[in-house]
């Protein structure tokens, strides 16, 4: 099982639901955000391109924040999903300094919090909250392990890129373009 | 009651919001982990589920208010038999939790009153509140007859007070969704093809192959099926063909962007038609069929060449025989959308007809992939007296503009002037779950109107700007805590959808239908209003159409099979369209007879002058217009506008991204507050653009209050569309000022 995601840069439209549902489902308080959105342009008026994308923790093979991180409260679960054990967390920050994603923040609890893949809710069978609620229907969640997977199929099928590969990091995210 | 100028009050009286409840929810302690933690918090806890309808747009998705043990809103989810939203709201639905918890609420009836010599709000009991409202409206009855208290609305809480006011012999009602929004599509569609557009747009994205966008902005505006079925289309494939001097989210998934410049988009659809007629592409048998006035199109824009529309509209003349070309290569299946805000230069009806000849051209209407046949759901109406007969209301109001189909906001106001000559006074405004002052250009006239009005009541649920002005505020509680009507829009299929509260309203606020019935009471009105609990009219109603409000508990939705015949055009059979030809009307014979051109034609508008750059506007995904600007969910997303500058008029002012700058429009009307320039190559060097809602006034939102830039108090020149009354506001030109003019003056 390696969980991965995939989305379309070329259905979404920055509308920031991932980022509301994401807030609601995991009471992320307000000021704080596990997802986000970024717009890109390139080229002058009237011969553009706009790229917007829902952005978030790449859940990486070789996670930065994982292997700085010095009481192990980060570590990656189940299905390579990179996961923060609240009450191990010391808040010291190293793995928000280390992510180049920049996907974690300190929770006003103290603990460090970011992107878990809707966990909870893969037990239950269901897609992480961003994917369910998405509008254009441009994110899509599975294994990868499974060759038949919606998201194997996509990246087999499809031209699409990673952020930041030059970290080395390895993201389970991808941009289909 | 007489006042001196009538100040805007920031409702600085009311009590001291309660303190926000913390959402934290995860325990760092005593737990084996993170994850039993959130498990425990999500998975075990037991959510109940109600049923509504969202109220934070006007697409009404329906959808399911998640409740937890200990009756929080925790979530808001899509209801997945909806065709509104299939399951998935758009951000604004998701976030409508904010618009429950936001703490800047609206809390008790308000009573305007003079302190020290000071206006000022002081709280009152809903009995104090509702008898005052009942006796002005007494008093104002007795002497100018009931006819003289208005109503401006929107939304939900609109109908319950449309009832209240028919009952009381008032059919002086409007609202800006008319003449400032959609009302000139509804028109230039209604002529030619004898319908009107509607909400939701009968528009067949999902199927279409190819989309024309001309000045829509899908996916800014997020409504919901739309974007959807948009999004799908994109999967199949679909042309998209975005008309817009900007850069828009849909252009950006556009194969053809046509960056036009201002105000020339009926050059370029004139010259689209040349095209498709000249080269003979049209729809030949479905024209013949379905079509009256051919001959006099062919006709008329036969002169339209692309060469004539390259000067005018600067798109290429190889661009517009280029797509016209792969508009009638997707044909039928092709959808030049109508819009929605399509108030732009005041000859808006004609650019709408322009439109749905395009469209009949293309023989889209009434085929897959273009236009369906809508159909709404009956739902009985609760037995009730008969209205009485106003002498006079919205339409005589609105008589100068001889095709307005509903009324004109601005018209109905204007009313409130002094001015001997003026047979229809209007002395007491009611307004509903609309910020006017936000929405209705012209602000010297709404204040001087304001000013002179004997009695001005609003409901909201928020201290919206336009609360400011009352004499009477009554706080209406969220959606998601009242029953409201039953929802039955017009879609492919005719459904329902019920609308249950999920919680008891927070503070001291009620239903609108609540403060109907009260008022109606208090003015002998309790036959209008026969019931103690408005659940008992959807009953009735769910009953008489043979269900019941415990199943639509359980479902939501219930969609129910077509009654009205086939969603498209059956090919074998004529097809009646509802005009006074019987056919789809190229040609306006109706519109000649009313002295207006039987067929659009172009004409030139306003330019900005040096130094001047065009005042656009449109929206944000996460926001409605002004309304959600403090929901706290939706303004962590967006907590301001931006003024979007080319980078070449940056240069030449000497912006920098993010510099807080103020504007001045062409009447020397200053914004009152300023804006961060946001420079990017998306929109045109002779136009700047912001998101719509944002500069709100009033201090006790306390998120949104002096950020960003309202553009509507910067459009103070209107185009009126003589044809329907529609307030055109985009030929309003501002010029960026880098010093703060308010400097050395208190706003």
């Amino acid at each position: 099982m390696r969980y991965a995601m995939v989305i379309d840069t070329l259905k979404c439209v920055g509308c920031s639901d991932c980022v509301v549902a994401c807030q609601t489902e995991n009471d992320v308080p307000i000021g704080f955000c596990r997802d986000w959105i970024t717009e890109t342009v390139n080229g002058s008026y009237p011969n553009l391109d706009l790229e917007l994308k829902s952005e978030r923790c790449n859940h990486c093979d070789n996670a930065p924040c994982v292997r700085c991180c010095p009481t192990g409260a980060s570590h990656i679960a189940e299905g390579g999903i990179v996961m923060v054990t609240a009450d191990e967390c010391i808040g010291c920050g190293a793995c928000i300094e280390s992510c180049p994603y920049d996907a974690r923040y300190q929770h006003p609890d103290g603990y460090v919090d970011k992107c878990t893949f809707c966990h909870h809710r893969l037990e239950k069978g269901q897609l992480p909250a961003c994917v369910s609620v998405c509008p254009t229907k441009c994110m899509y969640f599975g294994d990868l392990d499974n060759p038949n997977s919606e998201v194997s199929q996509l990246l087999k099928n499809r031209k699409h890129k990673t952020l930041a590969p030059e970290a080395g990091t390895n993201p389970h995210v991808f941009y289909l373009i | 009651m007489t006042t001196s100028r009538r100040k805007f009050i920031k409702i600085s009286a009311l009590g001291l919001g309660a303190v926000a409840a913390s959402t934290t929810a995860i325990n760092m302690f005593g737990s084996n982990s993170y994850i039993d933690e959130l498990v425990k918090q999500n998975v075990s806890k037991k959510f109940k589920r109600t049923a509504t309808y969202c109220e934070v747009c006007f697409w009404k998705c329906a959808a399911w208010t998640y409740t937890n043990e200990d009756g929080e809103i925790k979530k808001i989810i899509g209801n997945e038999d909806d065709s509104h939203c299939y399951g998935r709201l758009c951000p604004r639905g998701t976030g409508g939790v904010g618009m429950y918890n936001d703490e800047d609420r609206l809390k008790t009836p308000l009573i305007r009153t003079t302190i020290n010599g000071e206006e000022t709000f002081r709280k009152a009991s809903w009995d104090e509140a509702l008898d005052l409202i009942a006796s002005k409206f007494k008093g104002i009855k007795e002497t100018y007859g009931a006819e003289s208290v208005a109503l401006i609305k929107h939304g939900a809480p609109g109908s319950h007070l449309e009832h209240l006011f028919k009952a009381f012999g008032s059919d002086t009602i409007a609202e800006p969704a008319y003449a400032q929004c959609r009302g000139p599509r509804e028109t230039g569609f209604n002529l030619t093809f004898g319908t009107w557009v509607g909400s939701p747009e009968p528009t067949d994205i999902r199927d279409t192959k190819c989309l024309v966008l001309i000045g829509s902005h899908i996916g800014e505006n997020m409504h919901n099926s739309q974007v959807q079925e948009m999004s799908d289309a994109i999967d199949k494939g679909v042309t998209i063909i975005t008309v817009d001097p900007r850069l828009s989210t849909a252009a950006s998934k556009s194969k053809y962007w046509l960056a036009i410049k201002p105000a020339t988009d009926i050059a370029l659809m004139l010259s689209w038609m040349n095209v498709i007629i000249e080269e003979g592409i049209y729809d030949k048998e479905y024209i013949s069929k379905n079509a009256t006035g051919f001959d006099e199109l062919k006709k008329h824009v036969s002169q339209f060449t692309p060469e004539w529309a390259y000067g005018i509209t600067t798109i290429k003349p190889e661009v517009i025989r280029e797509t016209a070309r792969a508009m009638a290569h997707a044909a039928p299946s092709v959808i030049i959308h109508p819009g929605r805000h399509v108030v732009w230069y005041g000859d808006d009806s004609q650019r709408a007809r322009a439109m749905a000849i395009l469209n009949a051209l293309l023989g889209s209407w009434g085929r897959r992939g273009g236009f369906y046949f809508k159909e709404a759901a009956k739902v009985p109406n609760f037995p009730a007296p008969a209205y009485p007969e106003p002498k006079w209301g919205w339409k005589e109001i609105g008589e100068k503009y001889p095709l307005a189909q509903m009324g004109i906001t601005t018209e109905v106001i204007k009313c409130a002037l002094p001015d001997k000559e003026n047979k229809y006074p209007v002395k007491a405004i009611m307004i509903a779950g609309t910020n006017i002052t936000k929405s209705i250009p012209n602000k010297k006239l709404l204040e001087d109107a304001f000013d002179a009005l004997d009695f001005m009541v609003v409901i909201d649920t928020m201290p919206m700007d336009v609360t400011g002005y009352a004499d009477v505020v009554l706080p209406e509680c969220t959606y998601l805590e009242r029953y409201d009507d039953i929802r039955a829009a017009t879609n492919r299929e005719p459904s329902i959808a019920v609308r249950v509260p999920a919680v008891k309203p927070k503070y001291d606020s009620k239903p609108a239908w609540w403060m109907a019935k009260q008022i109606g009471e208090r003015l002998g009105l309790g036959d209008y209003f026969n019931y103690d609990d408005f659940k008992e009219v959807i009953e009735w109603q769910l009953k008489e159409m043979g269900t019941s409000l415990e199943e639509m508990e359980k479902i939501g939705v219930k969609n129910y099979p077509r009654k009205s015949g086939p969603m498209y055009i059956n090919e074998v059979e004529t097809y009646h369209f509802p005009t006074a030809s019987g056919k789809i009307q190229l040609y306006s014979q109706e519109l000649l007879d009313l002295g207006f051109d039987a067929m659009p034609n172009y004409t030139k508008h306003p330019e900005p002058p040096q130094g001047f750059y065009r005042l656009n506007y449109g929206r944000a995904p996460m926001h409605t217009f002004s309304r959600t600007v403090n929901n706290p969910n939706l303004n962590d997303l967006k907590k301001e506008n931006d003024l979007w500058v080319n980078p070449k008029v940056a240069r030449i002012i000497g912006l920098k991204s993010g510099q807080e700058v103020w504007l001045k429009n062409q009447d020397d009307i200053l914004s009152s507050f300023s804006i961060k320039v946001r420079i990017t190559e998306r929109v045109r060097w002779d136009s700047v653009y912001m998101v719509h809602g944002f500069g709100h006034e009033n201090k006790k939102l306390s998120r949104a209050n002096g950020k960003g830039i309202n553009d509507t108090e910067l459009i103070s020149k209107v185009f009126t569309d003589p044809i329907m009354g529609g307030t055109g506001m985009r030929g309003n030109f501002v010029t960026i000022l880098t010093e703060n003019p308010h400097k050395n003056t208190e706003i």
